[in-house]
């Protein structure tokens, strides 16, 4: 068994209000830069939809994870040897106009037009060439379903579904849409490390973040590709690619992240996870529908005497095992069986994990808009089925079970609370529930604790990282603070 | 005493400026190691101009670098005419492809905003001494017949004689001005060599062919 820690994620589907704060947040640190200012390693999009890249999801096109070939694994994009013959033109590169470009006003045009009978306006200018330009698409353009008979019917998960079936998800009043935020997965098989010519692309061991390495970078964006969440992105000035960084800056003095720090609707969770390293290469392997639970086995209970005294042995820090064993995460994870994967069908083992939201499947189940809620919503009623499986394909691979289990359990809370805080479900109504999705009261209560009323600690255990002891000096702070000051000595510019 | 100066000094100190220039910024700047790909901006002309041009003008460098180290292997493979009409052939081939390629990456670059945004100066002058190499080495070829026999008794002698400090210009002096001005445009490009793009060629990343998928970086622990 080779231990490792994660600082692991879980996004609560449910809470999320899209108000982009997260997004913001995380721009105003991280890409506020040309070059960089169509990334968003942070971006919250409107599900069903197209997302950000248009399209991402749809891997015939854009070539993202690894694939099952012959029972090997291997990367959807290219093999090895059709990395060099391809260096010269990434096939599968998604260009500008698959994000968006990226504009400002010429709010310089307000107050020098001369006098006139008209009011003067501000055009829309490209962040890029500063020229004028029609404004074409945004990254969030489908928020709220906006322009929906564009981008939301076009939704590759919705691929396989009927006109009939998407009808139901679309029709007025029972509208099924939700968000999903989407930062970089921070994956145990990540695409992007693998797909990189230069190896400029790492895990850190110790946490388990993955880097770019922006020296090392060459900027052959195969990253780019071979990511299936499309979370590495080229910056077009510098000619090196960029991704979240899970503000590793900020993990390392104690904070949260600044997208889970300004979260809104407190919907994130930032915890540690034990996981056997060994299990991987195993792990990626299994049939679609097994691969949640494989990824489950694979994480470790760090309250097990034996897991404990093993992750020691493997050289964890004690102060990482108490962290892991305080970890939101590993509830949501593995003692609750909540939360989910994003695509674990692309085989990268994604560390961050999502609740699927109930209430908008609810409200594209119940006839009359009522917010009564039934314990046998999806043995009695056909018409969960669609968006359940909405939900299979994007957070299970196709498995109705795992996500059908959650749901379960989420509604058996919802049951449980409502007897006791607003008594228009019976007490036995409850208890039936609760046994249904085979869980004890106390659970119930654990969980809607930990969803409805987590403090700031609760929901983010960031493990100590004791930085300052650890790293090997390689420079002198007070020399280096006398000769460039702060950060890189020139600035990030093209070329030489 | 003029073919003293751009046959020898100027081959030398372009050389030397390369090395220690490259090596400087490579120890100074990594940062700036990249191939500055614009095909974020751009794909289609992109892959034909950028495909065409490596896959033609890569070989072509090999086969001028094979003259020089193996002049033996060369005269051997063009010592009967079906072989030496063959090679020609290719090597025609070979930069017909490269300078298509560079056209496109040309036309590209000059039709689209957005991507002489992400143009220096220098990115210009490389591509202007670029199909200037590969438009002289053509006009060489259709020419000036058979340089693949004639080029290993003049040019592979003067490299030779300028790696082994023995420098002899005069293998060279006599060629007609077409053959020198590419042997000057092609010192020219290693005296530029570390200024510009163009060192994204010592970055071919051969590790990737045996290095493993994955990869975890311990913190590197203080020594005690």
């Amino acid at each position: 068994m080779k231990i490792r820690s994660q600082v692991s994620m879980v996004f609560h589907l449910d809470k999320c209000i899209g108000c982009h704060t997260c997004s913001i947040a995380c721009k105003n640190i991280w890409t506020d830069r040309q070059g960089a200012e169509y990334m968003w390693w942070n971006n919250v999009e409107t599900k069903p939809g197209t997302g950000f890249p248009t399209l991402w999801e749809d891997q015939e096109k854009y070539k993202g994870g690894w694939e099952l070939k012959n029972g090997r694994v291997e990367l959807k994009l290219q093999n090895r040897l059709q990395t060099f013959t391809n260096l010269f033109s990434n096939p599968a590169l998604p260009t500008m106009d698959d994000y968006y470009e990226p504009w400002t006003y010429n709010y310089g045009d307000l107050f020098n037009s001369p006098l006139g009978d008209d009011q003067p306006v501000a055009r829309p200018i490209s962040r890029v060439d500063g020229k004028p330009m029609e404004i074409e698409a945004g990254p969030n353009w489908d928020d709220d379903l906006g322009g929906s008979n564009i981008y939301a019917v076009n939704d590759p998960l919705l691929e396989s579904m009927s006109e009939e079936e998407k009808q139901r998800l679309f029709s007025i009043e029972q509208l099924f849409y939700f968000y999903m935020p989407r930062i970089c997965n921070h994956c145990l098989n990540a695409g992007c490390v693998a797909a990189c010519p230069s190896g400029a692309i790492y895990k850190r061991a110790e946490d388990g973040v993955v880097l770019i390495n922006q020296d090392k970078c060459r900027g052959w964006r195969m990253c780019v590709s071979s990511c299936p969440y499309k979370k590495t992105y080229y910056n077009w000035e510098t000619g090196k690619s960029e991704k979240c960084i899970l503000c590793y800056p900020r993990l390392e003095s104690g904070q949260a992240p600044a997208c889970f720090h300004s979260c809104v609707g407190r919907i994130r969770y930032l915890g540690v996870l034990l996981y056997d390293a060994d299990q991987i290469l195993d792990a990626v392997k299994a049939p679609d529908g097994q691969l949640v639970q494989r990824q489950r086995e694979m994480i470790l209970d760090p309250r097990d005497p034996k897991i404990i005294a093993a992750a020691k042995e493997c050289g964890i820090p004690d102060a990482v095992i108490a962290a892991a064993q305080r970890s939101p995460v590993y509830r949501y994870v593995k003692d609750w069986e909540l939360a989910l994967p994003l695509h674990p069908e692309y085989r990268t083992l994604p560390m961050l994990f999502y609740v699927p939201p109930l209430l908008p499947v609810l409200n594209a189940v119940q006839q009359n808009g009522t917010q009564r809620v039934e314990s046998d919503l999806f043995s009695s009623l056909e018409n969960a089925r669609v968006p359940v499986r909405y939900m299979s394909r994007m957070l299970a691979a196709g498995n109705d079970e795992l996500v059908v289990a959650a749901y379960q359990k989420m509604i058996a809370v919802r049951l449980y609370k409502r007897a006791q805080e607003v008594g228009d479900v019976t007490n036995e109504e409850a208890t039936a529930a609760l046994a249904k999705a085979e869980i004890s009261a106390e659970v119930a209560e654990a969980i809607y604790r930990l969803t409805s009323l987590p403090t700031y600690s609760e929901r983010f255990v960031v493990p100590p990282y004791s930085r300052e002891g650890d790293i090997e000096e390689i420079y002198d702070p007070q020399q280096r603070k006398a000769e460039t000051g702060f950060g890189r000595s020139q600035g990030s510019r093209r070329g030489l | 005493m003029l073919d003293n100066l751009l046959f020898v000094v100027f081959p030398y100190v372009a050389v030397a400026v390369a090395v220690v220039g490259t090596v400087y910024r490579y120890i100074a700047n990594q940062f700036s190691f990249t191939s500055l790909s614009s095909q974020f901006m751009e794909s289609d002309l992109q892959f034909w101009g950028s495909t065409l041009w490596h896959y033609g003008i890569i070989p072509t460098l090999i086969i001028h670098m094979m003259g020089f180290v193996f002049p033996k292997v060369m005269e051997a493979l063009h010592g009967t005419p079906e072989t030496l009409y063959l090679s020609e052939l290719a090597g025609k081939i070979l930069g017909i492809m490269a300078l298509a390629g560079a056209l496109i990456l040309l036309y590209r670059r000059l039709s689209s905003s957005k991507i002489r945004v992400v143009t220096t100066p220098a990115d210009w002058v490389v591509m202007a001494l670029l199909i200037n190499q590969v438009a002289l080495g053509l006009w060489i070829a259709f020419g000036y017949r058979w340089g693949a026999t004639w080029y290993v008794h003049t040019v592979t002698p003067w490299v030779v004689s300028l790696a082994t400090f023995q420098p002899a210009p005069e293998f060279v002096s006599a060629l007609p001005l077409v053959p020198k001005l590419h042997f000057l445009n092609a010192t020219l490009l290693i005296l530029l060599f570390p200024f510009t793009r163009l060192i994204h060629m010592i970055t071919v990343p051969v590790e990737y062919l045996w290095r493993s998928f994955q990869q975890m970086i311990w913190t590197r622990r203080k020594v005690a």
